[in-house]
């Protein structure tokens, strides 16, 4: 298998739980184990949009118990003979081998993955991915002369693997006390996306747009809105390091 | 039962709850961090070959630019 395969440096490794669960879009050719019309492949297709069962194969280092998985979207592209070309837009963890087994059976003749390539990881895109072998040059090429230019054009900054995680972006005074672990509250907040949702992972924001901590929301956007104090979320882990910015309380005095 | 959208082809809206302004003089603008924190804090969107493991390559990534730690955003296997 080729494709996206987004690769976390250093302390941007803390983000890849975010990466683990973000969409994936795969192009795939399944091959089929018997002739079948375009049309019944098709229709079999458009039974798997949306939710399949998959039970993890013998292989995964995951425990093998059955769950549920999103397929976003199934598109058929294109058959010739037996094999048949589709792209598929799905959740993390979705099983593309054990998609192509399943339509196999459903369609009666049976059928396998024959080649599948990942188009997408979360935000990043087949497009700009880069070669190790590129990028191996041009990190030599940096060591030699020391031109940011060439680092970025393999390295993008970790904030590049949260695009896709809803955002809360919070006060300059805020920032120091969530790198110590504390909660972010509604006083700290400035602004934050539509469509959070209570329990979901957001991503707290510096003004500058740097990655301060991974934490779960406490209540929807809309409540968060309305909330005059309070908590608003429960970091789950720290991006920043400490004192990038100054702590904002004094150790013995009491908040006002 | 309305089919649930990939996350990439939602729109965002961004609520306003207050205004403030950020001081210069503490963190950076994560694109212009000096060279060896825009490497210590950055992802690579590689294009990985047929044949190796992502773990493998994730294994190469980390020796090639001399890091201490490396991961990857989900396993590409045969």
């Amino acid at each position: 298998m080729t494709g996206v395969l987004p690769v976390t440096l250093g302390e941007a490794t803390k983000v890849v739980q975010a990466l683990l669960y973000s969409g994936k879009e795969y192009v795939c050719v399944m091959k089929l184990h018997a002739d079948a019309s375009e049309e019944q492949v098709k229709r079999v297709m458009s039974e798997f949009e949306d939710l399949v069962y998959q039970r993890p194969p013998l292989r995964a280092s995951v425990k093998r118990q059955l769950r549920t998985r999103r397929i976003y979207y199934l598109d058929f592209l294109e058959i010739e003979g037996r094999n048949v070309l589709f792209k598929v837009g799905c959740e993390g963890g979705t099983y593309i081998r054990k998609l192509c087994y399943d339509v196999g059976e459903v369609l009666g003749c049976g059928a396998h993955m024959q080649e599948l390539r990942r188009t997408r990881a979360g935000p990043f895109v087949e497009g700009d991915a880069v070669t190790l072998h590129d990028a191996s040059y041009w990190f030599m090429e940096w060591e030699k002369n020391n031109d940011m230019k060439l680092l970025r054009r393999f390295v993008r900054p970790m904030e590049d693997a949260l695009a896709l995680i809803h955002k809360i972006y919070i006060r300059d005074s805020a920032v120091g006390a969530v790198c110590y672990g504390a909660c972010l509250t509604a006083p700290g907040v400035l602004s934050l996306e539509s469509d959070i949702v209570k329990g979901s992972l957001v991503a707290i924001m510096s003004l500058k747009g740097e990655a301060v901590a991974l934490a779960r929301a406490v209540a929807d956007s809309e409540e968060i809105m309305r909330l005059e104090h309070g908590v608003v979320a429960n970091v789950e882990r720290v991006l920043m390091p400490r004192d990038t910015y100054p702590k904002c309380w004094k150790s013995g005095e009491r908040k006002k | 039962m309305p089919r649930t959208v990939a996350p990439w082809k939602t729109e965002r809206k961004l609520l306003m709850r207050a205004e403030d302004r950020t001081n210069p003089k503490y963190g950076r603008v994560p694109s212009e961090r000096p060279a060896e924190d825009y490497m210590q804090y950055g992802v690579i969107n590689l294009d990985k070959p047929a044949g190796p493991t992502s773990h493998e390559v994730a294994a190469w990534v980390k020796r090639i630019f001399k890091l201490q730690a490396v991961g990857h955003g989900g396993t590409l296997e045969a």
